[in-house]
């Protein structure tokens, strides 16, 4: 017979739609309205679960949000890894698998789709209960816009049904729960859309997050009934009174068929006359308040071979012992009010002697507390305070309090033993309450029972912090659209359509994708592309699409003051034309960032930036300006993606911008190094500079954004005849380093300063002051050790060093720990220059140690290594001029 | 998610502002003059008040004006939003919780 438990009449399921599941590979059949758990219940499916660690066989403890035991695993539809089955809606064809209490990731990617929400109101009710209709009412006839969020799938009936009726400005969501609470009216929540559907409209999305600002919030939230902890509490059989009863009444399904109900205050009585007239045989009401001086209560439980409850074993108030037969034990130690939210913007309750529980003490202005989660209902219920019952001969290892995490009063007495005295640090030692439920049933529980052993009132009790959020939230949700390429913007420059044609491998530099080199074909590797790359600029011309550098341009007649202030050298002097490198600081005196400064005109400059440092360097400039030097006339704009920059690099450039430019002058007498001109380069007006970040005569040539792609292929025609070749940021890398050009971030980690990059000669002594200078004067600054640049060339002439190795002394045992280290490679390359790999490292006053030997140690394998200056390629710097 | 003001702007969510500690430590007149230890005070160390607190904000994602805010660290209230260069706003009493 299928449904064995169903009743004839009531609920509010359909029963002319009937449906069916699969639990574990068993079909079973429900209705539409069903729950998972209603219909394992219906079906008198009593173990559907096993605990984590103990393995004991587990069923249901609840109808609703309370449920420790019986999570599951939803693999029909987009799959869900761990869902409490009472919160689960049926549909016909749903699969759910059991677990034991750890729920695993679906094979498949969730293809669905996540959405965010955003909506303003001034009263915000979470819980659509009676008292959560009646706010909404009068909130929205005084002309609130009110928005009512509701965990369950329609609106509580009866009485508050038509407290909505006709009512307008209301927005209602159900299926939806509010998961944290935060400052200024601010509430998430999350909304279930498609997860009880059994075909979900293609368009729609599977969940919305909602960001909720509210100038009022109401809580409604309700409470959470309190279980009962004895030994064997924990068996299939044993349940909540209320959820119990509310199985008859929602979902007209017997839990049982001759149950003991147990409490300690009238619900639990109300409970089971409510169960008698649904036709559950009650077969003893066991009230703990009948007496004062010893308790009749439930100690234990007897179970059948399946492990279900068989029967409970009650204690008399004269010590006498009776076993009743029963295959439900509906237990109500009282009623928690549900105040997570409460809490999560520090809300505070106390301990109420009348309510037995928890109840709201002060919390934020904007936040009021109604109903059932206000505590005052439990209060008229008559409770008494009661958390645990222990038998003569129970083992405390068989009384449960946390079910999920399968902690009980032994766990918790090992940790009074240990000298525990906080909630907080039992949690802890225990791990009650870090469970899934986050200790919705376990944790006022676990308190009680706290304050019971330490022999204190509840008064002194606090309950431990709920912190957002109350029901756990996919990272698919948060994460909404932005995932994939959408995750984070991907920054191009105007040419990167030719880079990708001509097969260029891109690397990632903060949000730019920048050709990382150009292989010449197919299979080329890395290695050889570089060489290549390299090669040809050394020895006749590169080109290189350098647009991703920062540029800020800045115009005022006090730029030149305000430059000098922010950079170490003087830059006021720098005349019209001219270009200028420049080193910025913190005011600890280490380097934040480097480029060139050129001056456009009287009141306009332009400035560069590392690639990844942009916008960090246009915050610091704007900041000092409005914060420190508001007189200052200078407005700062990032320029970054307005400019095309290429960077024609080699001792055949100046043919080839000659070729482009046929209007320029670039003899050097008429362009010299660090200058910038303006030029046209067909129909494109062009800004000039010769900088070099190679070492080479090199020649940047900006334009308009737009005409970057016409640039670029106008140089590679007119490179042709020099064998012209496109290198990427690898390449670049390698020709710096063999100059000792530093990069702000690879060769610098903020407690470089420009002496110990050997730079002193860029840190003016003429200026009063500037960012930074004040620290040079610092002990600090003088002290001996600091880690100063300086390059390393191994002593066979082959070895690669790897970048991070570190520096140890040579002759050092690499076997006796702990070896001590004097630095670090910051960067290591093949040069072809210089016949030999090389690296880059900062080393304990490495600017007095060239030609030492020391061991650069990967994987404790040490290269033989020789310090050198940090310069290797053409120190005089002959180059620049070309040949 | 915070909820604050920019004095040129109006209300806005956090999302759009970030952090910038401390307010009123002003870059010292003569650097020069001041020992290492009073220079050390100037760059590394500020105050980490339980309470209200005088603190900078800039609005990033907005108009990109640095402005002032007086904030309770355990509530997170506020108390008071001002321009650089207003009159400085008197500390609200400590309200118990
Ligand atoms: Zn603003």
């Amino acid at each position: 017979m299928t449904q064995p438990m169903r009743l004839d009449s009531g609920g509010d399921i359909v029963r002319d739609k009937p449906l069916g599941i699969s639990f574990d590979g068993r079909e079973l059949e429900g209705f539409e309205g069903d729950t998972v758990a209603s219909i394992l219940v219906a079906n008198s499916v009593r173990v559907c679960a096993r605990s984590i660690y103990a393995g004991r066989p587990r069923g249901l403890m609840s109808s609703g949000p309370e449920e420790a035991n019986v999570f599951v695993q939803v693999v029909s539809g987009a799959g869900e890894p761990m869902v409490r089955a009472t919160e689960i809606e049926a549909y016909d064809g749903l699969v759910v698998e059991s677990l034991a209490s750890k729920g695993k990731l679906p094979e498949l990617p969730d293809t669905s789709r996540y959405d965010k929400r955003f909506i303003h109101v001034e009263t915000l009710i979470v819980g659509g209960g009676r008292s959560g209709q009646a706010v909404a009412a009068e909130a929205a006839r005084a002309g609130d816009r009110v928005l009512i969020v509701h965990d369950r799938p329609t609106l509580a009936r009866g009485e508050g049904g038509e407290a909505l009726a006709g009512v307008e400005g209301l927005t209602i969501l159900t299926r939806t729960t509010a998961t944290g609470l935060h400052e200024h009216g601010y509430v998430v929540a999350v909304e279930r859309r498609t997860d009880h559907l059994a075909l979900p409209p293609a368009t729609w999305s599977r969940q919305r997050l909602w960001n909720i600002r509210a100038r009022q919030i109401v809580l409604a939230t309700g409470a959470h009934e309190r279980p009962i902890a004895f030994a064997g509490s924990d068996v299939p059989g044993v349940m909540l009174a209320a959820s119990a009863l509310d199985y008859v009444t929602r979902f007209g399904v017997k839990p049982g068929k001759r149950a003991v109900v147990f409490g300690c205050h009238d619900g639990a009585i109300d409970a089971a006359r409510a169960l008698a007239e649904a036709g559950v045989e009650i077969a003893r009401v066991v009230d703990a308040r009948q007496e004062t001086t010893t308790d009749r209560v439930v100690v234990g439980t007897e179970t059948a071979a399946d492990g279900t409850l068989s029967a409970a074993i009650i204690r008399g108030p004269d010590g006498s012992m009776e076993t009743v037969a029963c295959d439900l034990l509906a237990v109500s130690g009282g009623w928690n009010p549900a105040l997570q939210l409460y809490t999560h913007t520090g809300g505070r309750t106390r301990w109420s002697d009348e309510a037995a529980a928890f109840v709201p003490a002060a919390g934020p202005e904007q936040v009021r507390v109604v109903g059932r989660a206000t505590g005052e209902f439990a209060a008229g219920l008559r409770p008494r305070a009661l958390f645990c019952v222990e038998g003569h001969d129970s083992s405390p290892a068989e009384i449960f309090l946390d079910l999920q995490r399968d902690a009980t009063l032994a766990d918790l007495r090992r940790a009074v033993a240990a000298g525990m005295r906080s909630v907080e640090h039992v949690k802890r030692y225990t791990t009650i309450s870090t469970a899934a439920d986050q200790g919705r049933s376990s944790s006022v529980l676990t308190v009680g029972v706290l304050c019971q052993e330490l022999g204190v009132p509840m008064t002194d009790g606090v309950t431990t912090t709920y912190r957002p959020p109350y029901t756990p939230i996919s990272f698919a949700l948060l994460a909404g659209r932005d995932y994939g390429q959408l995750a984070d913007p991907e920054r191009i420059s105007s040419i990167h359509d030719w880079h990708v044609a001509r097969g260029a491998v891109f690397e990632d530099v903060g949000q730019w994708k920048r050709p990382w080199y150009f292989p010449a074909f197919e299979a080329e590797l890395l290695h050889d592309a570089v060489a290549r790359e390299c090669a040809a600029v050394r020895t006749s011309v590169g080109v290189m699409d350098a647009s991703t550098l920062g540029k800020i341009e800045l115009q005022g007649g006090d730029c030149g003051e305000f430059l000098d202030r922010v950079y170490t050298n003087l830059m006021s002097s720098l005349a019209v034309g001219k270009v200028r490198y420049g080193v910025m600081c913190g005011v600890d005196g280490m380097v934040l960032d480097d480029g060139t400064v050129a001056r456009l005109t009287d009141d306009r400059w332009i400035l560069t930036t590392t690639t990844g440092n942009a916008a960090k360097i246009l915050d610091w400039l704007e900041e000092w300006l409005q914060t420190e030097w508001p007189e200052l006339d200078v407005r700062c704009t990032s320029v970054t993606e307005h400019w095309a920059t290429v960077a024609v690099v080699g001792p055949r450039s100046r043919q080839v911008v000659a070729t482009v430019a046929p209007d320029l002058d670039v003899s050097q007498e008429a362009f010299g190094f660090m200058e910038w001109r303006d030029a046209m380069i067909g129909d494109c007006p062009a800004r000039v500079m010769r900088i070099s970040f190679s070492g080479e005569l090199a020649y940047e040539v900006n334009v308009d954004a737009w005409h970057g792609q016409a640039l670029w292929e106008a140089i590679y025609q007119a490179g042709q005849p020099y064998g012209i070749t496109p290198y990427g940021t690898e390449t670049m890398h390698v020709l710096r380093a063999e100059k000792g050009f530093p990069i702000v971030g690879q060769d610098t980690d903020g407690t470089v300063s420009p002496q110990d990059l050997g730079m002193g000669w860029i840190v003016s002594k003429k200026k009063p002051d500037f960012i930074g200078k004040r620290s040079y004067a610092r002990s600090e600054a003088a002290r001996e050790g600091r880690k100063q640049l300086v390059g390393l060339m191994p002593l066979d002439g082959s070895s690669r060093l790897v970048e991070g190795a570190q520096l140890v002394e040579a002759g050092v045992d690499l076997t006796r720990v702990p070896v001590p280290m004097v630095g670090h490679v910051t960067s290591a390359y093949d040069s072809v220059a210089l016949g030999t790999p090389f690296a880059l490292a900062l080393l304990a006053d490495g600017a007095g140690r060239h030609g030492e030997e020391l061991q650069a140690v990967d994987k404790l394998t040490g290269i033989r290594v020789r310090v050198t200056s940090p310069v290797p390629h053409d120190p005089e710097g002959v180059r620049r001029d070309g040949d | 998610m915070l909820r604050m003001c920019c004095p040129w702007c109006g209300w806005r969510d956090e999302l759009e502002f970030s952090y910038g500690g401390e307010a009123h430590v002003a870059y010292p007149a003569n650097p020069a003059e001041l020992d290492d230890a009073a220079w050390s005070e100037y760059i590394f160390f500020r105050d980490n008040t339980l309470g209200w607190f005088r603190e900078r904000w800039a609005h990033t994602a907005g108009c990109r004006m640095w402005f002032n805010a007086i904030r309770h660290t355990v509530t997170n209230e506020f108390a008071a939003f001002y321009r650089p260069g207003d009159p400085v706003p008197e500390m609200p009493a400590e309200v118990a919780r």
